[in-house]
């Protein structure tokens, strides 16, 4: 658990120099700002600063400003994070820089074209109830849900998505899901109440195979997510399981497949 | 002009999709609508998900007293009965099964030992009645809404895309323009019938948990297209926003806090919401300290303590504290949720039991705010959170004063009266959302397609790139909004008194003037200069419809404190506010009679405040 860095008492404000892309996917320029900073600020205030006072058509995405949305995934000094979550406090002295995520085509400045997630998400066979109760809703016990609840908090920054090398290095948009829709997945195949079976899906369309369990995504999750250990890994396993095991596949055949 | 747009056509056009414009969408595709669906961000990311403490439906799952009557007694009493009485009855009739069917989409909300869905205690609702997970309960309910409504094969959606214009043909609406902040590029589309769900206008005050999407677009919008908009000078300042760092400041924190345990304390170490119980809550607040604990855990017999009191009251009571110099050093007070150490059995289990009730709150305040909320206690104060007033609307089909156009959840009034009860939002937008897209989809089924009038269009198209094209000024719009912003909170804040409010519709009228002056940089691709000047219209509408409304009701009445008339009237108990367009464009005030209990309501009210 990280113990929280204090916030400086002083209302003085002192000039840092932000270096920001301004451009998009055919050109563009790391440009320097000045931005004043006061205490407790984080990055994406400074940024709407210079908006305001320097480059009033600066891009960026935000909506909540309190890390619940996940709009404003950037890279900051190279590191993919949340703008609204990163204290100036917690930087190194120097230039900031400030660039858009770098796995998804630019748009404009620091917003990027994310809607391939969007599209992947629709080809996920939704939830399907087991066994509904006369009154209309479902029996679960809170220990049973535990672990879906844990990605449930997925705010869909999509930070995951853009450290993962199969998608930001090798550009396997095309055949691999990456590691937001893997934890999209578990929250439904670990679901006690889910009747849908997505392993096929999940070897054939989504790759899961490719992921050879690095933990960047876990590493730059703002939510906490165990993603490699909780959702990839134990997914994985059940892949493994209906394709691989030659003892299952044996018992299937004489006992017929059952998820 | 040649207008280079792109096209849509569709039954029914939702206008926003936080939870009423997802729910209602779903509803409108499910009875046989071709829907599109125009959001001003990406799917997901709309207010809907800094929801925090939970969902109002009386399932009874943790005190099987509570039932539909309950809650509507409640809804109606936090709403000092200037409510929509059959909003309110339908609403705590539908909201359980608008939550259960949630759970059908995969939402997963925490649970109880016998494995049915877990209510937490909240302000103002007698029983514990809020479905919740933890305190992210309005991520949840997007996401599953989301995740619903992507699988409907007759819903298209238009993310980050602003709507403009609504299109009329003769009395009723026909369509709407928008652009596409992506692309810079118009987007037209016709429809049949149109839902507005675009949320609040908390973007109109300086210090508010809403993002820059709220300035009241949806209001502008329907005003401007002939609708009424009612109560809307009740503006719910939440009691308990961040105030430290400066940065973070109006950001919520949950009333889940305090329906925990969490206490209210001012520098002297006073729980002061103590010495203020208002006299129609009397006999449901602890007597004291031991009561209120024994409440918030499950007891049965024992009465709220007073940090649950209803938000308006929390809110000028905290206002009350800082003023009279018993602040926190910040200008807020203290919110203590560490001393249930005391009653849990030491620090460790407290500190444990907080990360696990209330996470999004224990890491808001360690990343943004420095502060362990487990071992030290938060700083808080009031904050612009909701909007009660809206669009007018008619209570069972949510259509407005304008045939075809609809309205559900925020930018709908009437549900809540003079204030909202937490958790009654969310479930407002379920149980309205889904009805506003049940009679949208009716309407549409039932017309012709309009026609598109090519000279609304084009006037509509060259009056949103003047800024660009061609201004005739050069004033920053991002500075216009902030003057704005700092002028109502400062006048038409917590605390109002005419003078004051008389000085901000001065004001107003001369931000609308430096409104017309303000330039956008050139380029239509995601360009935030050129959305802040197309957003000031609906903000300046919108703080324009809150004075002059607060200015007629010479009362103090639930969100609305009047330092020059302090008390109740039983003469403006009678009346709601409504304003609208008039014949020469300016907005005027009408008072319109508060609609009438029936019998069978009034005894509801009468056995529920015994």
């Amino acid at each position: 658990m990280s113990s929280p860095s204090p916030v400086p008492t002083t209302t003085r404000s002192e000039p840092r120099t932000f270096i920001i892309w301004r451009g998009d996917k055919d050109s563009g320029t790391y440009t320097p700002y000045t931005a004043e900073i006061t205490a407790g600020m984080v990055v994406l205030d400074a940024i709407h600063q210079i908006q305001a006072v320097h480059a009033p058509d600066l891009a960026v995405r935000w909506n909540c400003k309190a890390g619940k949305c996940g709009s404003c995934a950037a890279e900051i000094n190279g590191k993919p994070r949340l703008m609204c979550m990163t204290r100036m406090e917690s930087l190194p002295p120097g230039p900031i820089h400030v660039a858009p995520m770098k796995a998804f085509p630019n748009i404009k400045d620091l917003v990027t074209d994310v809607k391939w997630n969007y599209a992947v998400n629709k080809r996920i066979k939704p939830f399907k109830p087991k066994q509904v109760e006369a009154d209309g809703s479902l029996r679960m016990q809170q220990h049973d849900i535990d672990r879906v609840q844990e990605f449930r908090k997925c705010i869909e920054c999509f930070l995951c998505q853009d450290t993962c090398h199969v998608l930001r290095e090798h550009d396997k948009h095309a055949e691999f899901a990456g590691p937001r829709f893997f934890v999209r997945m578990a929250s439904l195949e670990m679901h006690p109440q889910d009747a849908e079976d997505r392993r096929e899906f999940l070897k054939k369309e989504a790759a899961i195979g490719y992921c050879n369990i690095t933990k960047c995504c876990t590493e730059v999750c703002p939510e906490h997510i165990h993603i490699t250990d909780n959702a990839i890994i134990p997914l994985k396993e059940r892949v493994v399981d209906q394709y691989y095991d030659p003892l299952a596949a044996a018992i299937r055949f004489v006992f017929g497949s059952k998820k | 002009m040649a207008l280079d747009h792109l096209s849509h056509d569709c039954d029914v056009l939702v206008i926003g999709a936080g939870g009423a414009g997802l729910r209602a969408a779903i509803e409108a595709a499910d009875l046989g609508c071709s829907v599109h669906v125009v959001t001003k961000s990406l799917l997901g990311k709309a207010h809907t998900v800094m929801a925090e403490g939970g969902v109002a439906a009386s399932l009874g799952n943790v005190d099987d007293r509570d039932g539909w009557k309950v809650h509507f007694a409640d809804t109606m009493r936090g709403g000092q009965y200037m409510n929509n009485p059959r909003m309110a009855e339908l609403h705590a009739k539908e909201s359980p099964a608008r939550v259960k069917e949630l759970e059908l989409w995969g939402a997963v909300f925490d649970r109880t030992a016998d494995g049915k869905i877990l209510q937490r205690n909240f302000g103002g609702h007698r029983f514990p009645r809020l479905a919740h997970v933890g305190d992210r309960t309005g991520l949840e309910i997007i996401r599953t809404l989301q995740d619903h409504s992507i699988h409907k094969t007759t819903v298209a959606v238009s993310m980050e895309t602003t709507i403009v214009k609504l299109l009329k043909d003769g009395d009723r609406v026909c369509g709407a323009l928008g652009y596409e902040r992506v692309s810079g590029r118009f987007v037209l589309i016709k429809a049949k019938a149109v839902v507005i769900a675009t949320g609040g206008l908390g973007r109109a005050f300086e210090v508010t948990s809403n993002s820059w999407e709220y300035t009241g677009d949806g209001y502008a919008l329907a005003y401007d297209a002939g609708a009424e908009l009612i109560d809307m000078e009740f503006v719910q300042f939440h009691p308990t926003g961040m105030v430290w760092p400066p940065s973070v400041k109006g950001i919520l924190v949950t009333e889940g806090v305090r329906g925990e345990g969490g206490i209210l304390v001012n520098s002297q170490g006073e729980r002061f919401m103590f010495n203020d119980i208002p006299e129609n809550y009397r006999n449901q607040t602890a007597k004291d300290k031991e009561e209120g604990w024994r409440y918030v855990t499950g007891d049965k017999t024992a009465m709220r303590p007073p940090e649950l009191l209803t938000r308006d009251h929390v809110a000028r009571c905290i206002n009350r504290e800082v003023k009279a110099g018993r602040g926190s050093p910040h200008g807020g007070v203290y919110l203590d949720i560490t001393w249930i150490k005391e009653r849990v059995g030491g620090p460790a289990k407290a500190a444990e039991l907080i990360r696990k009730k209330l996470p999004s709150m224990y890491h808001q305040f360690l990343e943004l705010g420095g502060l362990d909320i487990t071992t030290e206690r938060m700083e808080v104060g009031p904050t612009t959170h909701y909007t009660m007033g809206g669009i007018h609307v008619d209570g069972d089909t949510q259509m407005s004063t304008v045939p075809g156009l609809f309205a559900a959840g925020e930018a709908s009034g009437g549900l809540h009266g003079a204030n909202r009860l937490g958790g009654n939002s969310l479930s407002d937008l379920l149980v309205f959302g889904k009805r506003a897209g049940e009679f949208a989809a009716k309407f549409a089924k039932e017309q012709k397609a309009g026609w598109l009038d090519q000279a609304q269009i084009e006037a509509a198209a060259t009056d949103a790139v003047h800024w660009m094209d061609a201004p005739t000024g050069n004033e920053n719009p991002y500075t216009v909004q902030a003057d704005l912003q700092k002028s109502m909170q400062a006048l038409v804040g917590i605390v109002r008194l005419e003078g004051e409010m008389r000085q901000a519709l001065d004001k107003i009228q001369e931000f609308k003037a430096r409104a017309k002056k303000v330039c956008a940089p050139t380029g239509r691709t995601y360009n935030p200069g050129w959305h802040t000047c197309l957003d000031l219209p609906s903000l300046l509408i919108s703080a324009e419809a809150v004075t002059i409304s607060a200015i007629e009701r010479k009362e103090s009445r639930g969100a609305q404190f009047r330092d020059d008339f302090p008390d109740k009237s039983k003469e403006e108990a009678k009346w709601n506010m409504v304003v609208k367009k008039g014949p020469d464009g300016k907005m005027v005030l009408e008072r319109r009679a508060v609609k009438p209990q029936t019998a069978e309501m009034k005894q509801i009210i009468e056995d529920q405040a015994k």
